[in-house]
């Protein structure tokens, strides 16, 4: 209750800038890797190249929605095969469920490209406008020439940086030296430069000047992993058993001097001493700025560190520090894991299984049958024959039934189908049953259809039915 | 001047309380109110650009001048003019050219599956299955003739169309008018035999005199029918008008009179071949 001497708090509130200090340490190290490897990935892999023959593109990753491919070096997936990208897709979320209740928000302060980006962004920051306190005093300081000619050239390097990851977006969609050189010379279509236009802007924004809003008001991860951590899952914190309480160095009873190093390193403006909150993405910078603080006082290091809320009971009773393996050898993590890896596993076995080519096939449901003048009844098909090769391949057709149908090709005086590279084509097929034979006079006959590829007799089937005339 | 900094407990609460859990009730962030604020400006924006505020009759027109009939009409000419060499190509081929070019036969047959459903399924079934008295195209028994020369003509003048001079025509008699009923009755008992049905074989018998007399010039002498003449075979499997006794006394005494229209002038000639490919490769095509 706001009584009359306190004023009540306004509805909105302005965005408090962040400065966050240079800092240097283990984790730090471990974030310029991964950020480097991450970026890598992403502005390198579309420039890889994979002979797949001539028909075929040398992209090594593409995702090529024109024509409904998606190739990985070695892999090519169809639209029918879209159940792999499922159980990737299932395999990621099983893996953040894993993460998550192993080391809480990892995936938020290692590799969301929301923590990458912002991290290059600050980098570039401190580059041009120097460490925390010279750009404390640059943002205090009136609009002349220095803060016009640093602010300026910030911002170009950050536009520079996003044009540069919207450019490489739209790479794994089409052929990247193709469309480098159209984007160049203003050929490319209108969608290239448009989605490039978006994601500029949207990098510009988010790195450059959202930053921590995005992860605490805009991300709705923050809120979903509160449901799949528990006691014992690892996270930044801070040991106030032992920092506090806290005070200058030499006066206080803990180890905490208050030298709110650890809040100045902070990208997202918190301070970890707080607790565990909303806005902490688990960066561990922090571990960084403190362990560096203790070890010039000569304290054990430690004091923001990984640990698990099941970890203040025992440290406070005087147990020793749990060790980290026993933190993620744990049934919940081992079942995650197991799920994960069996996915994986299915995935893999999947992919070296499945057949190069695919057959499919759909009776006529309308007429179901035809009858002929001499009183036989034909039922149509549609076959569906797709090459999943870069070689033009032939199919042999055959069936299977009781009665001794009449297999015949529309527009075809043989039983073989030509698919050229990589393509699909529908067959009209048919079939016939004499008046005498069972299958004419009844509901449905099953049928088996055998698709034989003619060279290296690799054979697949279809069951069906073939539908007859009751009345 | 150093701001205030605000603990949690300067902040009011919703009063909203859940298994002893309060909300707070802190400020937004100011660029949220900003957003909210452009999407308001943007939505204003939007109705002057676009159609949107409704009137009496109709809607503000926006002064874009959008309409999503001007947005299908663009799409369809854009897909006309993508389509435009393929479509050349197909009128200078020869109807039974075209098979053999497998672009060619696969536009023909798309583009004619969409005139058939358009114009013929109505009659013909969407299946092209036919109806009572409206022939079945998927089977191998055709009145008028069944390659694509011959169909393209049905489809272009019509059968019994008066207005189109071309058009296919012949007459049956009204038999009622001409023999007694006892005399019918033994021609419908040896039609039906001819197709193989239950009749009776001493009327039958009497029949057969009677279709030698009667029924052979256009039916054949067997029955075979007579395409040039749009007769119909009878010594087969398929009726069109059902094998049911009455309905075949009622074919004798009354006669049929067929009547599909003409479709040269009222669909393009590239659709006229397309549907006539589309018809061919149903499964009937001779």
């Amino acid at each position: 209750m706001s009584s009359s001497s306190t004023p009540p708090p306004r509805l909105f509130e302005a965005r408090e800038p962040v400065f966050p200090q240079r800092v240097s340490g283990w984790f730090r190290r471990l974030k310029w890797w991964l950020m480097l490897f991450t970026l890598g990935i992403y502005y390198l892999t579309p420039w890889i190249r994979w002979d797949r023959g001539v028909s075929l593109p040398d992209q090594a990753v593409l995702v090529d929605l024109a024509n409904a491919r998606f190739f990985f070096f070695w892999i090519e997936i169809w639209p029918h095969e879209f159940y792999f990208i499922a159980g990737l897709l299932i395999m990621a979320g099983l893996g953040l469920f894993l993460f998550t209740a192993f080391l809480g928000r990892v995936w938020c302060g290692y590799a969301c490209p929301q923590t990458v980006w912002t991290d290059l962004f600050i980098l570039v920051e401190r580059w041009v406008e120097g460490d925390r306190n010279a750009r404390i005093r640059l943002l205090r300081s009136k609009w002349g020439s220095r803060k016009w000619r640093l602010r300026v050239t910030k911002w170009i390097i950050w536009l520079l940086i996003s044009v540069a990851t919207g450019g490489a977006w739209v790479f794994y969609f089409s052929d990247a030296p193709t469309l480098l050189a159209d984007l160049a010379t203003g050929r490319a279509a209108f969608v290239a430069y448009g989605t490039i236009a978006v994601m500029t802007l949207t990098t510009l924004v988010f790195g450059g000047f959202m930053r921590e809003q995005i992860c605490t008001y805009a991300c709705p991860w923050p809120r979903i992993q509160a449901a799949m951590m528990d006691e014992h899952s690892l996270n930044v914190a801070y040991r106030n058993w032992r920092g506090e309480p806290r005070g200058k160095l030499g006066k206080a009873e803990g180890d905490c001097i208050d030298c709110l190093a650890c809040v100045n390193v902070c990208p997202q403006g918190i301070d970890i001493r707080d607790g565990e909150q909303v806005e902490c993405i688990t960066c561990a910078l922090c571990i960084d700025a403190c362990d560096n603080m203790m070890e010039k006082i000569g304290k054990p290091r430690g004091l923001i560190d990984y640990c698990a809320l099941s970890d203040e009971e025992n440290e406070r009773a005087g147990q020793p520090i749990i060790s980290v393996w026993k933190h993620v050898l744990r049934l919940r993590n081992i079942i995650y894991f197991t799920l994960w890896a069996l996915i994986g596993v299915v995935l893999v076995v999947m992919l070296y299984i499945r057949s190069d080519f695919s057959a499919s096939l759909t009776p006529d449901r309308n007429p179901r049958f035809v009858t002929l003048s001499d009183g036989s009844i034909r039922n149509a098909y549609d076959l569906r024959l797709s090459n999943q090769t870069g070689a033009s391949r032939s199919f042999h057709v055959s069936i299977k039934s009781e009665d001794p149908l009449r297999l015949e090709l529309q527009g075809q005086s043989v039983l073989d189908v030509a698919v050229p590279a990589d393509e699909t084509i529908h067959q009209r097929v048919y079939l016939y049953a004499k008046p005498a034979y069972l299958a004419a006079g009844s509901e449905s006959s099953p049928v088996r259809f055998w698709i034989e590829e003619t060279s290296t007799n690799e054979r697949s089937f279809v069951d069906t039915i073939f539908a007859g005339d009751t009345r | 001047m150093k701001k205030q900094k605000l603990t949690d407990e300067d902040y009011p609460t919703t009063g909203h309380v859940w298994d002893g859990i309060r909300e707070y009730d802190k400020p937004m962030p100011r660029w949220w109110l900003i957003t909210l604020y452009l999407t308001i400006i943007w939505g204003i924006g939007y109705t002057i650009a676009y159609p949107a505020w409704p009137l009496i009759s109709g809607a503000t027109p926006g002064l874009l001048g959008y309409s999503t009939r001007g947005e299908v009409a663009e799409e369809i000419s854009a897909v006309n003019a993508l389509n435009a060499d393929i479509e050349a190509k197909l009128l200078a081929t020869p109807m039974e050219d075209v098979a053999a070019d497998p672009d060619l036969a696969r536009f023909a047959s798309a583009g004619g599956s969409a005139v058939f459903r358009t114009y013929c399924a109505q009659c013909h079934g969407s299946g092209a299955q036919g109806f009572k008295g409206y022939p079945n195209l998927q089977d191998d028994d055709w009145l008028w003739g069944g390659d694509l020369t011959a169909l393209e003509t049905t489809i272009r003048h019509g059968i019994r169309f008066e207005t189109d001079d071309d058009t296919r025509y012949s007459e049956m008699p009204k038999f009622g008018e001409i023999l007694e009923h006892e005399e019918i009755e033994h021609l419908t008992d040896y039609v039906l035999s001819l197709g193989s049905k239950d009749h009776d074989t001493i009327s039958a018998e009497h029949g057969a005199a009677l279709f030698a007399e009667n029924c052979t010039d256009c039916h054949g002498e067997n029955g075979e029918g007579d395409r040039e003449q749009g007769a119909p075979k009878l010594a087969d499997a398929l009726w069109l008008f059902s094998s049911d006794r009455e309905e075949v006394t009622k074919t004798i005494t009354f006669s049929r009179f067929g009547v599909m229209p003409a479709w040269q002038g009222r669909i393009s000639e590239a659709q006229i071949k397309q549907v006539t490919f589309y018809v061919h490769q149903l499964g009937g095509g001779e």
